[in-house]
């Protein structure tokens, strides 16, 4: 009874074509907005800052990116933290080789250079779909990180390996405190979701969704399959390239290239499954349960053996999440196929009657 | 020449190895098109139960047995909890469950069997042969060629099996059209925990010969890396593609880490054949031997 749009009436066509035409939208966006920005920052604790709602933003970021690629164009990637590393890399090299550029840009030039290569590797995409993709896209995975192995270049001869992000500074404020770093990437990751949420009702994205859905009818009315594949993976490798950047430089300070292994590769494509594919909310939705659920289970899992005297050490706890870990993706895969985004879908339904029974 | 031979020979040795991951691929993908991605956890897995078993002082052979039985009933479960649940999924979904069931057997092994790193022995030697040695002095290693007869030995007896028995027929039945084989009355979901088991079969094999090679670690599991590219060569349908395909990876990447490597610094053996898969894919997208009903986009 509260969530309908009866009564909303759009009487301009900048009314018609906003992004939440419905006022209950706008107002829970401005809400959670009002809770992201003020409330937050106001009440929670540093370890929060810097072991949560960080990563939980970066990986919701890198997640739309994926979601652009996989859930509304269709092309499975398995090369997602290669697109990370690109991002992260570059714009430690943008910071390091241009010091007068400012740091926003950086990043922004970073994710540039993830979508090119993201482009470069995205091309065999025009002759192949499926699991071969699939496969075909390791090869930016392990090419991208033997890459920045190898040539020392790309990390300033660090002898290790290992790069130290530079402390990042933004209109002047120095960006020190978890918490300012914090309201950096969520303001960054805000608006590029709004971008991409926008992105996937205009024309581009419903060309992606055209291709998704079936190629050959998509080439049929008219789509050209070259330019709109090559545009998913630019504009997906972009984000994951603006989140590795922000990875780098916002949560973890110092980075080596084995850091974006395949692992996290999969780890983001976890997100964008179980969260939902095709939806913007459900990237953050996955992100959310994926950085959550570690920490829950490192608590849970501890106290289980100990309420029930079962005797525990640090190595079968790992193996344990493990376990717990692989089973609740498959129980998730098994109950909810269409992502935890569709609980909000079947909620939304619910709400238009509620609490009414017709 | 006589090096080149050498690291040829090493090559295509080291890529029968392969071969014997990507064929576990190969008969579960054949069956069912679900692309398991828990292959290399399955050999991780069934090394482990075997190392596990041995160590509770069992005799070898029964150890085998055991270890295949512990591989069986993980077939079974897997189909009964996880395949049967998601009949009618997307492959996405499918693939997705597979890397679950990676991330549960790289749990549960460690967790029933320990996970210090710990030997294979098969009694087999990993030095060069002698006659070879000494008449062309040519280093090749008895356990590698023991391992590729192995391997020949398998693919004969799965052809065999695939050919001649009741079971073999129904399966490639299955694998041809599911609907069809369901519609004369083949059990689709015995057919697929029979797959699921002989898959488990050849991560047994699999797993004892590289557990024999390098010892039985988690890094096992990463044998499914290698797997793939080979699958893109070979054809994800196709038994003799997975034995062609981890020949040509096995021996391209040792001659072009040998005979190339030095250019760019080395360490290119990892990603070297997935971008020889990658051209190769923009000339025959199917693979070498895979069906040609592959959608072209």
């Amino acid at each position: 009874m509260f969530y309908r749009e009866a009564g909303q009436f759009k009487t301009n066509y900048a009314a018609d074509q906003q992004i939440f035409p419905l006022l209950q939208d706008r107002i829970g966006i401005a809400i959670v907005l009002a809770l992201g920005f003020l409330v937050v920052p106001a009440l929670a604790a540093d370890y929060w800052f810097s072991a949560i709602l960080t990563p939980f933003l970066v990986f919701s970021l890198a997640a739309i990116g994926l979601n652009i690629l996989t859930g509304y164009a269709g092309q499975l990637s398995l090369g997602t933290a290669a697109f990370m590393a690109v991002g992260a890399f570059a714009a430690y090299n943008f910071v390091l080789r241009l010091p007068g550029l400012p740091h926003v840009v950086s990043f922004l030039l970073a994710g540039v250079c993830a979508a090119l290569v993201g482009m470069a590797f995205g091309l065999p995409s025009l002759r192949i779909k499926g699991f071969y993709l699939a496969v075909a896209t390791l090869a930016a995975q392990f090419f991208v990180v033997w890459a920045l192995q190898k040539f020392p270049w790309f990390t300033n001869n660090s002898a290790s390996g290992v790069i130290s992000a530079q402390p990042v500074h933004v209109l002047g404020l120095a960006l020190d405190s978890p918490r300012r770093n914090y309201l950096f990437v969520l303001t960054i990751v805000s608006v590029l979701a709004l971008l991409a949420k926008n992105l996937a009702r205009s024309n581009t994205g419903r060309q992606w969704m055209a291709v998704r859905d079936m190629d050959v009818a998509a080439e049929v009315i008219g789509i050209p399959l070259l330019r709109t594949k090559l545009l998913a993976f630019a504009v997906s490798s972009f984000y994951c390239g603006v989140a590795g950047a922000l990875y780098a430089f916002c949560y973890i300070g110092t980075v080596e290239p084995e850091a974006f292994s395949l692992d996290m590769s999969f780890r983001v494509l976890f997100m964008v499954i179980i969260g939902g594919a095709g939806t913007i909310l459900g990237s953050f939705v996955g992100a959310a349960f994926f950085v959550v659920l570690p920490i829950f289970l490192s608590i849970a899992i501890p106290a289980a053996a100990q309420l029930l005297h079962l005797p525990f050490n640090k190595a079968s706890v790992t193996y344990i999440e493990y376990m717990s870990f692989g089973a609740l993706i498959i129980f998730f895969l098994i109950v909810e196929p269409h992502g935890l985004a569709r609980l909000w879908q079947i909620t939304k339904e619910k709400l238009r009657l509620w609490p009414f029974p017709h | 020449m006589q090096f080149f031979l050498e690291v040829l020979i090493g090559g295509l040795l080291s890529g029968v190895m392969y071969s014997l991951v990507a064929l576990g691929f190969v008969l579960i993908y054949k069956a069912s098109g679900v692309f398991n991605f828990a292959q290399g956890a399955m050999v991780y897995f069934a090394a482990l139960s075997f190392v596990g078993i041995l160590g509770l002082g069992v005799p070898f052979g029964l150890a085998v047995l055991l270890a295949f039985g512990a591989m069986v009933v993980l077939g079974v479960a897997t189909e009964r909890f996880v395949l049967r649940k998601l009949v009618n999924q997307p492959p996405i979904s499918l693939f997705m469950a597979t890397i679950g069931l990676a991330f549960f057997l790289e749990g549960l092994g460690p967790f029933l069997w320990g996970n210090e790193t710990r030997e294979v022995k098969l009694g087999i030697a990993d030095e060069p042969i002698a006659i070879l040695l000494e008449r062309y002095n040519l280093s090749v290693s008895q356990f590698d060629l023991m391992a590729a007869l192995v391997c020949g030995v398998l693919v004969a007896a799965l052809a065999l099996f695939f050919q001649h028995t009741r079971i073999g027929r129904a399966l490639r039945a299955v694998a041809d059209d599911h609907q069809a084989a369901l519609s004369v009355g083949i059990p689709l979901q015995t057919i697929w925990m029979i797959v699921w088991a002989v898959a488990g079969f050849v991560a047994l094999v699999a797993g004892l010969l590289w557990g024999a090679r390098n010892g039985v670690s988690a890094s096992l599991v990463l044998v499914v890396l290698k797997a793939l590219p080979v699958l893109i060569l070979g054809g994800f349908t196709s038994v003799p593609g997975a034995i062609v395909g981890g020949l040509i990876v096995g021996s391209t990447e040792k001659l072009a880490e040998v005979y190339l490597g030095h250019y760019v610094g080395g360490g290119i053996e990892g990603w070297f054949p997935y971008v020889l898969a990658l051209l190769f894919l923009l000339v025959r997208p199917e693979g070498l031997f895979g069906e040609k009903h592959i959608d072209r986009v």
